[in-house]
């Protein structure tokens, strides 16, 4: 993390000095938060962010864009992978559920159906695949986002509210090796920003 | 505020001429004023109509409160179930809302997956719809044998008896299959609902608020990483959910057709049961939504156009009921049997005969007049139709499992069924739940899918032509992220 205006009591002997800092907070700059008016600008910045060679930087929008991974360079996510094991988690667990309960553990002769019969078995086995890929599809994308994470120092942001709302932001993450306070705060307002905001922790 | 002039306008946006699109949001809204108009209903102070509304649900559902503990202290007794109709109003209840419960999914799952953009004004509050309806319809099997302590007989539980359910049997996959679907239906809700609980944390003034929907909107922050794994989630909860809604009602089903009673023994009830729980629902959704617009504000976002397409899926639903109906008596006469025979007899002419033309009446005629556009353009004649297919319905169960069940083979064990004061009062009391649930829902939480609606908008679009000098590639359509993107290593800056 880079740090700015940060002093520690080691820097100084002066007890002047040193009165005066212990009381300040540590504040370290997080990044810089850049806000954007229409699909069109933000869609620019974001590729004019990937093509300075950011790493550590992302977009926020009130609602998914139509081109944004393209122009930020996204992969695409392995959570249809982790789906897909689910799923067959919730057919394996239904079919040895079944033999298990109704074939092995207790046998129960009813109505002379036979005690393992595999179309029987077809809806819960269909049921349990759904059930289980559904619950792996929520936890996996929560989990690959790193959701939740209820404190978040944009949060501390008075402007950055909007982007729940109308407005879209470029943030830079200031633990980007590319990352320059003045240059990258250029950059995005050569880029069509209307503001570029510090954020702080 | 928003720049839009207060009001709720109707404006007609129901032309099918090609050559025009119609807007799905009307009188040139905004992203901000979308939120507005939304997160307002949310925010404002709680009005007098919500209140009393509020006050009926809630005295209904106490009906509801009274009447099971009654059930439980007494018996079932207290019903006019009997043998052989021991299923009664509990399984019609049952029945009835599980069927209602299909349009919030096949709204969010199935018109998703279809590109139906319109559906982004009305899935929030019809997958709430959905969740409501399937609490309502769980209550009535947990309460059926009148031994709420015994539910767990339900579940695959080691207990002390040593005993394992029966997988056999479809009132089994019936547990699996409802209990899927509420699961499933309560994360697509919550998971569509994520961002725009972060809209109403990030407007909110209070403490108490801003820590409520700080918590449910899990730290979201409108990250476009975040958007690319939730689109995906999205995309496969509605892969999942759309096989899932075609399979409830068909294994709600199965527990009749598996029977061999006169009556429910055919092939063609879960295509049957599909349709009419899509038919019952989205006029629930209708019944729901007209009333909704109109006192809420939102006839830019509920527009006409997507009051008139509900009436259309309505109408095509209905008339695959009316079709199925139409089978099932020429099957009866024209398979020769003679119980089926006498089944269908006695469902025209026998002593509930009059609950069979309701049902044809509501089901089968009263859906007519939305072949007329005029008609589907009518709010009034929407709502009221949609009544109308509600009790429908509800009669189409009663039919089915009353008029069947007590008169199968054997005339010495036929018996008719008569609802008791404590039936009736229960069936009133489930609306009391239901309504409370979604007064408490419309109250708090967003009603409108706000993320969903911007995201369908005109200017949520890019214009490629802009992008030429500056991002060149990402608009081709074989661009691949990954050849370009490659993560260089820190490089001590």
């Amino acid at each position: 993390m880079s740090t700015v205006a940060t002093h520690t009591i080691e820097d100084t002997e002066d007890p002047e000095l040193l009165g005066r800092v212990v009381t300040e907070e540590k504040v370290e700059l997080v990044g810089l938060v850049a806000e954007y008016e229409s699909v069109d600008d933000i869609l620019k910045a974001a590729g004019a962010v990937r093509r300075a060679g950011f790493l550590r930087w992302d977009v926020h929008s009130p609602f998914p864009i139509h081109g944004i991974d393209y122009a930020m360079g996204i992969r695409p996510t392995i959570l249809p992978w982790l789906v897909l094991v689910g799923g067959l988690t919730g057919t394996a667990t239904a079919i040895w559920m079944q033999w298990y309960c109704n074939a092995y553990d207790y046998k129960f002769l009813i109505s002379g159906k036979p005690v393992w019969s595999f179309p029987a078995n077809i809806p819960i086995i269909f049921e349990l695949t759904v059930l289980f890929s559904a619950l792996t599809t929520v936890f996996g994308m929560l989990g690959l986002n790193k959701l939740p994470q209820l404190y978040n120092p944009l949060f501390k942001s008075e402007r950055f509210r909007r982007a729940t709302s109308d407005r879209f932001f470029v943030v830079i993450d200031a633990s980007d090796p590319k990352f320059n306070e003045e240059q990258t705060t250029q950059l995005l307002l050569s880029a069509g920003a209307t503001a570029v905001e510090r954020v702080e922790d | 505020m928003s720049q839009i002039a207060a009001g709720n306008i109707e404006i007609d946006n129901t032309s099918d001429d090609p050559r025009e699109r119609q807007p799905l949001v009307l009188r040139g809204r905004d992203f901000t004023s979308v939120t507005n108009a939304v997160s307002d209903i949310a925010e404002r102070k709680t009005t007098m109509a919500w209140k009393v509304a509020f006050a009926v649900a809630v005295s209904f559902l106490g009906i509801l409160g009274a009447c099971i503990g009654y059930l439980f202290t007494t018996g079932v007794g207290v019903w006019g179930n009997n043998q052989p109709v021991s299923w009664g109003f509990p399984i019609v209840n049952f029945v009835f809302w599980v069927g209602i419960g299909h349009a919030g999914t096949l709204i969010s799952a199935i018109l998703f997956l279809f590109r139906q953009n319109w559906r982004t004004g009305i899935n929030r509050f019809a997958e709430a719809m959905t969740i409501f309806a399937v609490i309502c319809a769980a209550t009535f099997p947990g309460i059926h044998v009148g031994r709420p302590w015994l539910a767990y007989w339900l579940f695959p539980i080691p207990n002390q008896m040593d005993m394992w359910p029966q997988f056999r049997s479809p009132l089994l996959w019936d547990v699996f299959a409802v209990g899927t679907y509420a699961t499933v239906s309560v994360l697509f809700w919550y998971v569509g609902m994520i961002p725009d609980l972060a809209t109403l944390r990030d407007r909110a003034t209070g403490k108490i608020k801003q820590i409520m929907y700080g918590i449910f909107s899990v730290g979201w922050t409108g990250s476009c990483r975040h958007w690319h794994r939730y689109e995906k989630a999205y995309l496969l909860l509605a892969a999942l959910a759309t096989p899932l809604v075609l399979s409830v009602h068909s294994v709600v089903s199965f527990d009749f057709a598996t029977a061999q009673i006169p009556g429910w023994h055919t092939t063609i009830f879960p295509p049957y049961f599909v349709a009419g729980a899509i038919y019952g629902g989205f006029a629930m959704v209708l019944n729901l939504a007209i009333p909704a617009r109109e006192f809420f504000g939102l006839k830019d976002i509920i527009s006409r156009r997507h009051i008139e397409n509900c009436a259309k899926i309505m109408l095509a639903t209905g008339m695959i009921v009316a079709y199925s109906y139409s089978t099932e008596f020429f099957t009866a006469w024209y398979s020769g049997n003679l119980f089926e025979r006498f089944g269908f007899y006695n469902r025209a002419f026998g002593w509930y005969a009059w609950s069979t033309y309701i049902m044809l009446f509501c089901n089968a005629i009263a859906p007519l007049i939305l072949w007329s556009k005029k008609a589907r353009t009518n709010m009034l004649i929407v709502f009221i139709v949609a009544l109308f297919a509600n009790v429908g319905m509800w009669f189409e169960r009663f039919v089915i499992i009353i008029t069947s069940l007590s008169r199968d083979f054997l005339p010495s064990s036929w018996w008719l069924f008569k609802p008791t004061i404590i039936d009736l009062a229960t069936l009133a009391g489930s609306f009391g739940l239901f309504f409370t649930l979604f007064l408490l829902f419309c109250r708090y939480l967003p009603v409108v899918a706000m993320a969903e609606v911007k995201s369908i908008m005109p200017s949520a679009h890019a214009h490629p032509e802009q992008h030429d000098e500056l991002s060149g590639d990402e608009f081709r359509t074989d661009y691949r992220p990954d050849e370009h993107f490659r993560p260089k290593e820190k490089d001590g800056h």
